[in-house]
């Protein structure tokens, strides 16, 4: 067994983020351990869809985050096994009318400007790009660096690789309380024993905000739902992620109601995944049939194709939300030795490498590749919105 | 408690008054629901099988206004199967135990149909229940055209049964080696053998009766090759002694086995088949107290098919969909939490039959009356009570005499494909547990795709959750959720009614 002081982190929490951060402090040289009270990717990573996008993200700090990650992840795919399933095959966003098309105009304007590639496509190119895309679309916009992975895989491979660099990994075991002497955090507890070291990153995704609170502060991450429908296997009938220009506007939308705009992508085993709803409904397990009904609306008026196809199963997650929708990054000033990297809300799988490198680079004092400013765990919140940040 | 109705499980006697306050303004007719008649029904029943058959009966018999709704063609279930009309079979019943306790209940389904009581769906697929303003709509996929039918109700029963549980072994995909269950199945729904010398493998005491309509049918049956031991019943005597029933209907079949020559042998399992393009072999291999096999022990058997099943998983999609409370049984499954009354933990929401744990048609028959009576709010004949106690208290026993050992594991091969589907072979889910950190079957799908084909894992679960260590008795196991019971047509999800936004 490893003296317990030898460690320089103890990363709480195997999904995709805590993974990254595992990978990217043991590139650093740091000694980490990984810790989750459940399997890797048991969380929502398990239920994410694994859409690396930058094409729904306005211009801003996300997107900074986006782009990041976007490269981070073309690295990734050639050094990890390729069971992670990195494809890069672009998103494409269609206008259903002149005037949506006029909108979309002008979001990837701004997004061009923070280096975004964004090519727009008429009428005409939309067929070429996706032969079964319905007819009368007005046009759309192309985006070549969206791109995939499978998100269980990605995260178990990530941790995989650390594991292979010396990080340790403990599954199965819960975090029940955080070692604090005099204000500052030590360690973690379980049940049965005490990980020590002089920093702890809060990557417990949907459930951060506990951890903080065993820390003695707050993080407000709250559960947004989501449900996905899955198709029986069919050949490549889609060929980018496709999706229309109003789910920009439920990404950034704060309320609690039911908002969905389905994203549609083929998988490479078969099936098309068609996702996903939000809503703010706490952790509520029970099915949604309205969320079902939108979702294979949307997808059949995209592809009509998709109309006479059989949905297999459909399966939900939890989202971790925070109100501003930006993830909480980085050492947080209230607590020493405490540090966040949760609430990437529907973005985590995308936006866990460059937050990986934050983490590494504020655990050894290295110079950050980008601000981490917005999204110190810190900031203003606001008034809280809606009850349900309880857990079931 | 007031001596009511006789005891309902031997013949339909007359039918008393409604119970039930009439079924007036209960909200209006779903869109595109089917018609069944001008109110909504105050029971939906999902399956008709034993239980679920006579639940509807019973509860038409006490006033009540019943919707069934099944997915198979006709009344019966798993159990009460026969050849499809043309085939000409003149009497299914010679395949059957108790075949005069269905006829009874069916001829009770059709005079319930024609008195406008029952409404009776058949090839009617329930993919999910959801509550709808006070009460429940269940939507099913109906017909071979594929219609979507919307049937709405102010309490469900949820008799969804069983299917069979199976262990894979290297060969198991060979053409010629079929469920134990499906092979009865086959027999008695269209007089086919599947060879005509059959080994009869895997555990339970469906393998006795299922070798018994094989050799009664014509095929050879070299073994009979069950992996429990039946000294296992020995400490469950008492129960055994309350169930003489039951006895009689092993005497049956071990005597019809006698018959013909049967060999029994316990403690052994089919380790492997062999053969090309179908089997021509089996080992079968003698097995330590945890099901582990013995080496050295193997010997083959030649055969030209091999009748293969574990025991049976309840079918609880649309249970824990619902949030239905579950247990785990005696035998290493998952059923659901009932109460005395039949109740789910869900309020309006009833279960029978195999749902609550695996106990066989004649509990079944009990289970699905006392639901029932549960249902219309009437008190349960004092005799109906007992019977499925002692019933409920026999099953208990069977169940862990055949509980698969964890050793059963001990003859995969890495490459032994453990789902089909998908083709994912024993070493890649071994992996996923060893190297990449699942822990349970839900991680190890998502890392292997294994229980993520055509049969969403009805097949390969038991298998997959045992080789990622999940010991099903864990505290409040829940099984893996799968909120839709078979696939449906997109186009269906995309015409849903409105009002369920
Ligand atoms: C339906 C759906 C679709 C999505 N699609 C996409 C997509 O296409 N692209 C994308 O980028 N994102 C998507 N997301 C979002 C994405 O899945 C999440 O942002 C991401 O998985 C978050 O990862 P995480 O590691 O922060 O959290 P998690 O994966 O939830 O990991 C947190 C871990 O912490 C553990 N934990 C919690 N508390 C404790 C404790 N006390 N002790 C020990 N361990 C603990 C948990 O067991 C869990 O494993 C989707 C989400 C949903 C629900
Ligand atoms: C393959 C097989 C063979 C068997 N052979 C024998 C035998 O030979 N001897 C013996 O003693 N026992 C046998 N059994 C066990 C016996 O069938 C059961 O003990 C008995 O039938 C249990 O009755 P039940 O009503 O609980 O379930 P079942 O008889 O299984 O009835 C369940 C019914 O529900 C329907 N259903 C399920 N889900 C849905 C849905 N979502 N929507 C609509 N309908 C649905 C099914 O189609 C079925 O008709 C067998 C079981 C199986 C699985």
């Amino acid at each position: 067994m490893p003296k317990r002081s030898s460690l320089d982190a103890v990363i709480v929490g195997a999904g995709v983020v805590g993974a990254a951060c595992a990978y990217y402090a043991t590139r650093a040289g740091l000694r980490v351990a990984v810790i989750d009270r459940g399997s890797v990717a048991g969380g929502t990573t398990g239920a994410g869809e694994g859409n690396l996008l930058v094409s729904d993200k306005e211009a801003g700090p996300e997107l900074d985050l986006a782009l990041l990650s976007a490269g981070l992840w073309r690295e990734l795919a050639a050094a990890l096994p390729h069971e992670i399933e990195y494809e890069d095959k672009g998103g494409l966003v269609v206008a259903p009318d002149e005037a949506s098309l006029e909108a979309l105009r002008s979001f990837a304007k701004g997004q061009r400007a923070a280096g975004v590639t964004a090519v727009e496509a008429g009428a005409g190119d939309l067929r070429e790009l996706e032969p079964h895309l319905a007819p009368g679309l007005a046009g759309g916009f192309h985006y070549p660096q969206d791109a995939q992975v499978q998100p269980a895989q990605a995260a178990a491979r990530l941790l995989a690789a650390s594991a292979a660099e010396g990080a340790l990994v403990h599954l199965g075991e819960e975090v029940t309380g955080l070692v604090v002497e005099r204000g500052t955090v030590r360690g973690v507890r379980t049940r049965t024993r005490e990980l020590l070291a002089p920093a702890v990153v809060n990557a417990a995704g949907t459930w951060g905000g506990r951890i903080a609170e065993l820390a003695g502060t707050t993080l407000p991450v709250l559960p947004r739902r989501g449900f996905v429908l899955v198709t029986e296997p069919l050949p490549r009938v889609v060929r980018h992620k496709v999706y229309a220009a109003d789910y920009i506007a439920d990404v950034a939308s704060g309320s609690a109601a039911l908002q969905s705009s389905a994203v549609v992508e083929g998988t490479p085993s078969g099936p098309v995944l068609i996702g996903a709803t939000r809503e703010r409904v706490g952790f509520d397990r029970s099915l949604s049939v309205a969320a079902l009904r939108r979702l294979a609306s949307q997808a059949a008026a995209l592809f009509p194709v998709l109309a006479d196809v059989r949905v297999l199963r459909t399966y939900h997650g939890f989202r971790p939300y925070l109100p501003d929708h930006l993830p909480a990054i980085g050492p947080d000033p209230r607590v020493p030795g405490l540090l966040h990297a949760c609430g990437h809300e529907g973005a985590g799988i995308g936006l866990a490498p460059a937050t990986g490198v934050l983490i590494a680079a504020a655990l050894s004092g290295a110079e950050p590749p980008l601000d981490p400013a917005p999204f110190k765990p810190d900031r203003p919140f606001g008034r809280e919105p809606g009850p349900q940040g309880q857990q079931p | 408690m007031p001596t009511s109705p006789s005891d309902p499980s031997s013949q339909e006697p007359s039918v008393p008054g409604p119970v039930v306050p009439g079924p007036a303004g209960l909200g209006r007719a779903l869109p595109g629901s089917a018609d069944c008649g001008p109110a909504v029904p105050d029971l939906a029943v999902v399956g008709a099988g034993p239980a679920g058959l006579a639940a509807a009966v019973t509860a038409a018999r006490l006033g009540l206004r019943v919707a069934l709704l099944d997915a198979g063609e006709r009344p019966g279930g798993q159990f009460y199967r026969r050849p499809a009309p043309g085939l000409g079979a003149v009497r299914p019943e010679s395949l059957h135990h108790g075949w005069a306790a269905f006829a009874a209940r069916e001829a009770a389904l059709r005079t319930h149909e024609s008195a406008g009581r029952i409404t009776y769906f058949p090839a009617h697929h329930v993919w999910t229940v959801v509550p709808d303003g006070g009460r429940w709509t269940l939507h099913a996929v109906a017909g071979p055209e594929e219609r979507s039918v919307s049937v709405g109700a102010r309490a469900v029963l949820l008799a969804t049964g069983a299917y069979e549980r199976q262990l894979p072994f290297p060969g198991w995909t060979l053409p010629g080696v079929v469920g134990a269950g499906g092979a009865q199945a086959m027999l008695k729904g269209g007089l086919v053998l599947p060879g005509k010398r059959v080994v009869v493998a895997g555990s339970g005491p469906l393998l006795l009766a299922v070798a018994g309509s094989l050799a009664a049918a014509g095929a050879a049956v070299p073994a009979v090759v069950e992996a429990a031991s039946y000294t296992a019943y020995a400490g469950r005597l008492p129960d055994l002694l309350r169930n003489p029933g039951k006895l009689a209907e092993g005497a049956t079949y071990g005597g019809a086995l006698l018959r013909h020559g049967v060999r029994l042998l316990t403690r052994h399992a089919v380790t492997e088949a062999h053969g090309r393009d179908r089997v021509e072999a089996v080992t079968v291999a003698r097995l330590g107290g945890d099901w582990r096999p013995l080496p050295g022990t193997g010997r083959r058997i030649p055969c030209d098919a091999l009748a293969v099943g574990h025991g049976l998983v309840p079918q609880l999609e649309l249970a824990t969909a619902l949030g239905c409370a579950t247990r785990s049984g005696e035998d290493g499954t998952v059923a659901l939490e009932l109460d005395a009354g039949q109740r789910t933990s869900v309020p309006g929401i009833w279960s029978a039959g195999e749902t609550g744990g695996i106990g066989g048609a004649q509990l079944a028959l009990a289970e699905g009356e006392l639901a029932a009576f549960s249902v219309a709010g009437r008190p349960a004949p004092a005799a109906l009570v007992r019977r499925r106690s002692r019933l409920r208290a026999f099953a208990g026993a069977m169940a862990a005499a055949h509980r698969p050992g964890e050793g059963w594991t001990g003859w995969l091969r890495e490459d032994t494909d453990v789902c089909r589907c998908e083709e994912v072979p024993a070493g890649r889910i071994l992996e996923a547990t060893r190297d990449l950190g699942a822990r349970d079957a839900r991680t190890v799908k998502l890392l292997t795709r294994a229980g993520m084909g055509w049969c969403q894992g009805r097949m390969c679960g038991p298998a997959v959750a045992a080789l990622a260590g999940e010991t099903s008795s864990a505290a409040g196991a829940a099984p893996d959720r799968r909120p839709l019971s078979c696939p449906v047509p997109l186009r269906h999800l995309a015409e849903l009614p409105q009002h369920t936004d």
